[in-house]
């Protein structure tokens, strides 16, 4: 079992991940960082992911392409804000599948006993997207949103 | 998400013996005599609990018969187990995704051990 923990707290828009890894923080920093690397371990088991493009420094882009092996694709880019080798990787995240909601992730690790203690923070734009995510994917979070433009336009 | 229903069904459920009075319900309709003889309590301090039941949405009760029968309803259980299920969700994505990153340092290591001919990590 990891040792991974979720805070989120009611009315917030953050959600806060840790989770410690059994190797030395450059390697876990060159794996979120490498292309190669990212194209191994990123997306859920059964998807191949492909890197359109990763340059981890101020202003640089990343989007990546995950396939599930159905014929379903998902696609997500960002632009990185920070990378500190190997402390701090810090980048804006969007789901192509619901473009104009963009979270900022801020990944930092920590070295201890050879062991890596990864502290990953995403901040939504909104609570209703960050329970969107919570809940059953960003899908419901965006629906939520677009049902309370409708309830706002429909008050005139 | 329906907040408010969901915030009335957990306060609704809060309560230990309206949770028994449900669990008796799934094994079908009971009066409110039935009800409380497990507990020891007057029936007017179950018809509360009833009452609380009935206003989020948990049980309905009779209208015709005088013992006015309580009946277990599904609806703002499911509504529960779907929210609950939503984070369940996210919680075995991360796992999954983080557990992906597990193995592939696990491999990594291995690999880049006999890949690096100096043997310097």
């Amino acid at each position: 079992m990891s040792d991974m923990k979720v805070v989120a707290d009611p009315g917030t828009h953050e959600i806060l991940i840790t989770r410690s890894f059994d190797a030395p923080r450059d390697r876990v920093f060159k794996a979120f960082t490498d292309p190669e690397a990212v194209a191994q371990w990123w997306g859920l088991r059964g998807s191949n992911t492909d890197v359109d493009e990763l340059e981890a420094r101020p202003g640089g882009r990343w989007r990546f392409v995950e396939r599930d092996g159905n014929g379903g694709e998902d696609a997500f880019h960002g632009v990185y804000h920070d990378a500190v080798a190997p402390e701090r990787i810090v980048y804006t995240f969007e789901y192509e599948g619901m473009p104009g909601h963009v979270l900022l992730e801020t990944i930092t690790f920590e070295e201890r006993d050879g062991r890596t203690l990864m502290t990953d923070s995403s901040v939504f734009q909104s609570v209703a997207d960050r329970d969107g995510m919570l809940q059953a994917g960003m899908e419901s979070g965006a629906a939520e949103s677009m049902d309370q433009l409708d309830e706002y336009l429909a008050r005139g | 998400m329906h907040t408010d229903r969901l915030n009335e069904t957990f306060a609704a459920l809060a309560d230990p013996t309206r949770r028994a009075i449900l669990a008796r319900l799934m094994g079908g309709e009971a009066t409110v005599t039935e009800l409380a003889e497990p507990f020891q309590m007057t029936l007017p301090a179950v018809s509360k609990h009833l009452k609380v039941l009935e206003r989020a949405g948990l049980i309905t009760r009779g209208r015709e018969a005088q013992w006015r029968p309580c009946r277990l309803e599904a609806d703002p259980l499911r509504e529960v187990a779907d929210w609950l299920d939503g984070y369940r969700r996210f919680w075995e994505r991360s796992q999954e995704r983080f557990g992906r990153l597990d193995d592939y340092l696990r491999g990594a290591q291995g690999k880049e051990a006999t890949d690096d001919p100096t043997g310097d990590r």
